[in-house]
């Protein structure tokens, strides 16, 4: 039935009923992605809006010396080695893609001349091909011109197993071929309605083919282009020192007319969010600082300074607890949490019931996040009319204890529940970072009221993110009872996101706990449901089928979302900043500029 | 006739036997001489009596959030004010105090305890087994802590946890990785101050009269280096609670709900603008404990002395 | 003593070798993953993160990789961080003059702090002045630089706003106004852990005094009509130094990799954050070669201190 909601919603948004931005917030609201609701308009011929960006000065230059902050400094600058964001963001200062996404989900082109549509003869009726048009009169750095062989030449690059490119999942199913010098044709083996993963975004920086050409395959981590980066941005190079500081100064060959603002560029590296909260907001030592994961208390303070402000921008990242359904404590096969064994509470789908009840999200929102959490209960506010009967958030401790006594949990001697001898006790762990420390404290408390103990745990974030085999406390390992952290939507399509309950991705000693399936959930409906999903070609038969996966992992319980965290990032009161939550920072930097 | 006579009224006082005073009792007098080691004794083990016996008496419990009582200053209801989450702090306090208190002093105590062993050895010693020792002291100072310190916790913080119970296995792992880590200065220092006193004349002397290496060494040179040992102490005290705060940042030592006062202190600090009181107070706890010590370090050193009158 | 100094080098080397195996050892078992953030990422197919590991050698036998860096080590060849590609020397030597302006000023910061206190507070026990001076000295170090350097900021920067608290290891201005902003940006760290260091080191330097102080040759040379300040200087100092000798020379090696938390609050970019994101990001060949620096600068500074005992007090002997 969702599928019919949706193809209303559509045609409401063509006849001007619905403004774009609101189906968009929708689409949002139910686990879909702005990029993913923007394409279903486009698929169905609804036009993009073509905001021009509000870019004040009229000359390029003048503006002086940009100084960021990003507390986990650049290690590298080749956009398809990055370790993370932040090599990203490093890159993007030196090169480019075609085109980017805004915080609306709209594509701008930057090195593309337009956005392929159907129209203009971009998109191939039957769905397997993208033709780009590319911006004549680019140049280099070195002055080399940009050309279609450069582009190809990145997709030959990245694609190539012996160079080991982070990027390779993106272009290893495609062929770029070229049409012209200024025309690429980028085509798939079979029909894609979710198109713009080629040359978009962070994946699609484009690098120089006569930098980069010898340096193909094994030899790829050697090129002196690795560190003293050629690109077609708005900054030219000037000096990297990994892990502190990356300059930049203005390119004043750059191809669109009066950018950029700023002379220079300085992106500094290092310390901790709160510091370079105040780095911008109070003292305005710099101009703009990255993820200020800081309780909203304190930015609200800083801010009062009137020297910066905080600027919070939806995204897609959730934080949530993920609960055992399988036994971490005990070997079946020699592995433990094997997909065949059974956890001793949770995979009782009361007691499970129980936890989502006790999770305070409003208490977590208000006093812990403020504006920089909004508490969720599917993977963010559900709008009114899609509201189905148990997503709805709820913290009830007395309906967790009613719950818990049916099931025949009983509280014993000391307070905590126990059922056969079985008390319930849990270790409930997640990575070192204030605000999540403060979270589990809450969680705590609430579980005590309804006679659940937990002991928490925290491991240090390089360790519970790494995938290291040997190492017993990884996220991907869960081999305890509990954890919580923060699934972030990098990508602008959630196929690759909901891949994260498939029976086929379960975790386990075989696939070296690299499974996606960290739960270990196991669901016919889900399985079928993404089968479907997998091969609809229709885009709004495929938003409806995800939603609908959204939903199974919730309601079983398996999952309890807490918090949509958006991005939060600071910046001087008089920086203007276009920032998107489906993009990088610097998506769009030739267009950042301070007012005077 | 010899004996005859009676004695003077004086004779008898004179010839009454002395009370016989051994070492220890004489020191113990001159360190109650000291007043101000005296009394820092005093407020020591009040201190040890407050974390051990206040929880008894103070019954808020630790970790009952409230977020209608954030960041508050000092009250009835909460003696030392409240955190940002709304837990009283002097709940806390002598909560966590307990486990600060207790990882220095243990943390110390094996400090100095293996530092003046490898350092008494070394230092009456030559040739091989001086070489020997030093290299291991060498190899310990060289060695980079944190990865140490994951690989240590990792390996036996299971093993631990099985036959102590969690609190008490992470207990002793923080102690040992802390005091592992402390006792090679106090080693090099007592070797340093053994080199020195080795060669004066009381060595000889008491050598002279028979005495055997063991016991030159345990009543006569020992006894004399204890000088930068003390001052060892009192700095290791300091440091191991406030190494324990950074164990428990990097997610190594205590879960992160435990309030030792070296978490409060970090807790606290990107607060300390408008919420001071929630600082001072493990600041001045800290500071108060090491203060204490070193007094008392100071009387133990002034009783000991021979040559110091009091 | 030339003979003593011969053997003592000719030590250090396998000393140094068995010190590097152990550090090996340790790394190689040590959890964590430099690959960890590629496995975040769902672009990125397993089989390219385990192609990676396999190219560093990151899957070979741990002897063979401790052979392999030897190897290398010995051509100079000190290797590259997994995670950058940088060669580590160029790395280290980034980083050494700001290490050497911060980090040492401060030890020299910390030298002139302890020894004039400590030797006056000596002469003077118990009076105001030592008891004003141990008092702070005990709240210096009960103090950790993480709550220290907080508060300098708050002070100094945003209070008051004189200071600038992230420092930059590029100024772009010139000659004169480059000095005044290079000793605006490091006055609060070198004071932070100048502080921190001169407050353990003062109560060392006065308990070491006290000791001396109460010797007979002193009470001679005061009896023999000599001025309180020769005495003090020429007799009762030198003596004391023994202490303080070992643990400068304790303490030195420290400015290589030690001022972790202070380099994190003011973003330094010194050794010892080199270290501390190398050792979270398991670089192994950037921890290896830092600790290695490390140790030989420990046995060196340790050597140094052992034939400066002999220096300072003659009856001392070397066999």
């Amino acid at each position: 039935m969702r599928e019919q909601e949706l193809r209303h919603l559509i045609e409401d948004v063509r006849e001007g009923r619905l403004p774009r931005r609101s189906f968009i917030q929708q689409m949002v609201g139910l686990g879909l992605t702005a990029p993913m609701a923007s394409m279903m308009l486009m698929h169905a011929g609804v036009a993009q809006a073509q905001t021009a960006p509000a870019y004040k000065p009229s000359k390029r230059g003048g503006g002086g010396a940009l100084k960021v902050l990003w507390w986990q400094g650049a290690t590298l600058l080749q956009p398809h080695f990055a370790n993370g964001t932040k090599d990203q963001e490093g890159s993007r200062i030196f090169y480019e893609s075609l085109a980017v996404w805004d915080g609306e989900g709209n594509l701008v082109p930057i090195l593309a001349a337009e956005v392929p549509t159907r129209e203009n003869g971009g998109l191939s009726p039957d769905g397997k091909s993208v033709t780009w048009k590319l911006k004549k009169g680019v140049t280099w750095h070195d002055g080399q011109p940009f050309t279609a062989d450069d582009c190809v030449f990145t997709w030959e690059y990245a694609r190539e197993p012996a160079t080991a490119a982070v990027t390779t999942g993106v272009y290893k199913d495609v062929t770029v071929t070229t049409v012209d010098s200024h025309t690429i044709r980028v085509t798939f083996a079979k029909p894609t309605p979710f198109w713009a993963t080629a040359f978009v975004a962070a994946e699609g920086m484009i690098i120089p083919k006569h930098v980069f050409g010898p340096y193909i395959g094994a030899k790829s981590r050697d090129a002196p282009g690795n560190l003293k980066p050629v690109g077609t941005g708005p900054y030219k190079f000037v000096d990297f020192k990994p892990g502190d500081m990356v300059r930049g100064e203005i390119n004043n060959n750059y191809h669109m007319p009066n950018r950029p603002f700023f002379d220079s560029i300085e992106m500094k590296g290092g310390g901790d969010a709160t510091s370079a909260a105040r780095a911008v907001l109070q003292t305005g030592e710099f101009d703009y600082a990255w993820n200020l994961q800081v309780e909203d208390e304190v930015l609200k303070r800083l801010e009062a300074g009137g020297k910066g402000r905080a600027q919070i921008v939806q995204s897609g990242d959730i934080e949530f607890i993920q609960l055992n359904t399988k036994d971490p404590w005990n070997e079946v096969e020699g592995e433990r949490a094997h997909v065949k064994s059974k956890h001793f509470a949770f995979a009782d789908p009361a007691v499970r019931e129980a936890m989502s009840l006790l999770a305070d999200r409003k208490g977590i929102q208000e006093f812990i996040y403020g504006r920089t959490g909004i508490a969720t209960s599917n993977f963010l506010n559900n709008p009114a009319r899609f509201r189905s009967p148990n997503t709805k958030f709820e913290f009830n401790v007395d309906k967790a204890n009613q719950i818990l006594e049916a099931a025949g949990w009983k509280k014993g001697a000391d307070g905590v529940r126990e059922k056969d001898g079985k008390k319930l006790k849990f270790v409930y762990q997640t990575s070192v970072n204030s605000l999540r420390q403060k979270e589990q404290a809450v969680i705590k408390q609430g579980c005590q009221k309804a006679g659940i103990d937990l002991e928490l745990k925290s491991v240090t974030a390089s360790v519970f993110f790494s995938s290291d085999v040997a190492n017993p406390d990884t996220y991907g390992k869960f081999w305890c009872d509990m954890q919580m952290y923060t699934t972030t939507m990098t990508q602008p399509d959630p196929e690759r996101f909901m891949d994260q309950y498939l029976s086929r991705e379960v975790s386990s000693k075989a696939n070296k706990w690299q499974g996606r399936n960290i739960t270990r959930w196991v669901s016919e409906d889900y399985d079928k449901t993404y089968a479907a999903a997998e091969g609809e070609l229709d885009p709004v038969k495929r938003a409806a089928l995800f939603i609908r996966l959204n939903d199974l992992p919730v309601k079983d319980n398996v999952i309890i979302p807490l918090i949509s965290r958006p991005r939060v990032r600071g910046s001087n009161l008089k920086l203007m900043v276009p920032l998107t939550g489906w993009d990088l920072d610097f998506s769009q930097l030739q267009n950042w500029y301070r007012e005077a | 006739m010899a004996g005859l006579t009676p004695a003077s009224p004086t004779d008898r006082a004179i010839r009454a036997p002395a009370r016989g005073t051994s070492p220890w009792r004489e020191a113990w007098r001159r360190f109650r001489r000291h007043r101000v080691a005296y009394a820092s004794l005093f407020v020591l083990l009040t201190l040890v009596a407050l974390v051990v016996l206040g929880p008894l008496a103070w019954k808020v419990p630790i970790n009952e959030i409230d977020f209608t009582a954030q960041l508050q200053g000092p009250s009835l209801a909460h003696p030392l004010g409240t955190d940002d989450l709304g837990q009283d702090l002097l709940a806390r306090m002598l909560y966590g105090g307990r486990i600060s208190l207790a990882v220095g002093l243990a943390a110390m105590t094996m400090a100095i305890v293996f530092g003046v062993l490898i350092g008494a050895i070394a230092g009456s010693s030559r040739g091989a087994i001086d070489s020997a020792l030093m290299w291991l002291t060498d190899l310990f100072l060289s060695l980079p802590q944190l990865p140490l310190l994951l690989l240590i916790i990792y390996l036996f913080r299971d093993s631990l946890k099985s036959v102590f119970g969690p609190e008490g296995g992470v207990f002793i792992l923080i102690v040992a990785v802390i005091g592992c880590f402390r006792w090679m200065p106090v080693a090099r220092l007592v070797r340093a101050q053994f080199f020195s006193l080795r060669e004066k004349e009381f060595v000889e002397a008491a050598r002279a009269l028979g005495a055997s290496p063991l016991r030159t060494v345990v009543r006569h040179i020992l006894p004399n280096s204890l000088g930068p040992v003390i001052v060892a102490g009192t700095i290791d005290v300091a440091a191991a609670i406030i190494a324990e705060s950074t164990l428990s940042f990097l997610g190594l030592g205590f879960p992160p709900d435990i309030p030792t006062w070296g978490r409060i202190l970090f807790d606290s600090k990107d607060h300390l603008d408008i919420a001071a009181h929630w600082a001072l107070f493990p600041g001045a706890a800290i500071f108060l404990t090491v203060l204490t010590i070193n007094f008392v370090g100071d009387g133990l050193r002034d009783a000991l002395d021979p040559r110091k009158v009091m | 003593m030339g003979s003593y100094l011969l053997r003592r080098l000719l030590i250090a080397v396998p000393s140094l070798l068995g010190i590097s195996v152990v550090l090996f050892t340790v790394l190689a078992l040590a959890p964590g993953d430099p690959f960890s953030e590629l496995a975040l990422n769902p672009n990125v197919p397993a089989e390219v993160r385990m192609a990676l590991r396999a190219k560093f050698g990151l899957d070979d036998p741990v002897w063979q990789r401790y052979f392999h860096w030897f190897a290398a080590m010995l051509r100079g060849d000190w290797g590259f961080s997994f995670i950058s590609r940088v060669d580590v020397d160029t790395l280290i030597l980034q980083r050494v003059p700001v290490t050497l302006a911060v980090i040492g000023a401060s030890q020299l910061l910390a030298l002139a702090i302890a020894l004039p206190v400590g030797v006056y507070s000596a002469m003077r026990p118990y009076s105001w002045f030592d008891r004003l001076a141990s008092s702070l000295a005990l709240v210096g170090f009960s103090l950790p630089t993480f709550f220290t350097g907080i508060l300098l900021i708050l002070i100094f920067s945003i209070k008051l706003g004189w200071l600038p608290f992230v420092f930059r290891a590029d100024l772009s201005t010139t000659g004169w106004q480059w000095w005044v902003e290079q000793i605006r940006q490091s006055i609060m760290p070198i004071v932070v852990l100048g502080l921190f260091q001169g407050a353990s080191w003062t109560r060392y330097v006065r308990s070491a005094m006290l000791d001396v102080i109460r010797l007979d040759y002193v009470t001679t040379a005061r009896a023999k009509g000599l001025p309180e300040r020769v005495v003090v200087l020429k007799h009762v100092v030198r003596n004391a130094l023994i202490p303080v000798v070992t643990l400068v020379a304790l303490q030195m090696p420290a400015v290589f990799g030690g001022a972790i938390v202070t380099e994190q609050i003011f973003r330094i970019p010194g050794i010892g954050s080199l270290l501390i994101d190398a050792i979270l990001r398991n670089d192994t060949p950037v921890i290896m070669a830092v600790t290695f620096v490390f140790s030989c600068l420990v046995i060196a500074f340790n050597l140094i201190a052992d034939l400066l005992y002999g220096w300072l007090d003659p009856r001392i002997s070397y066999r």
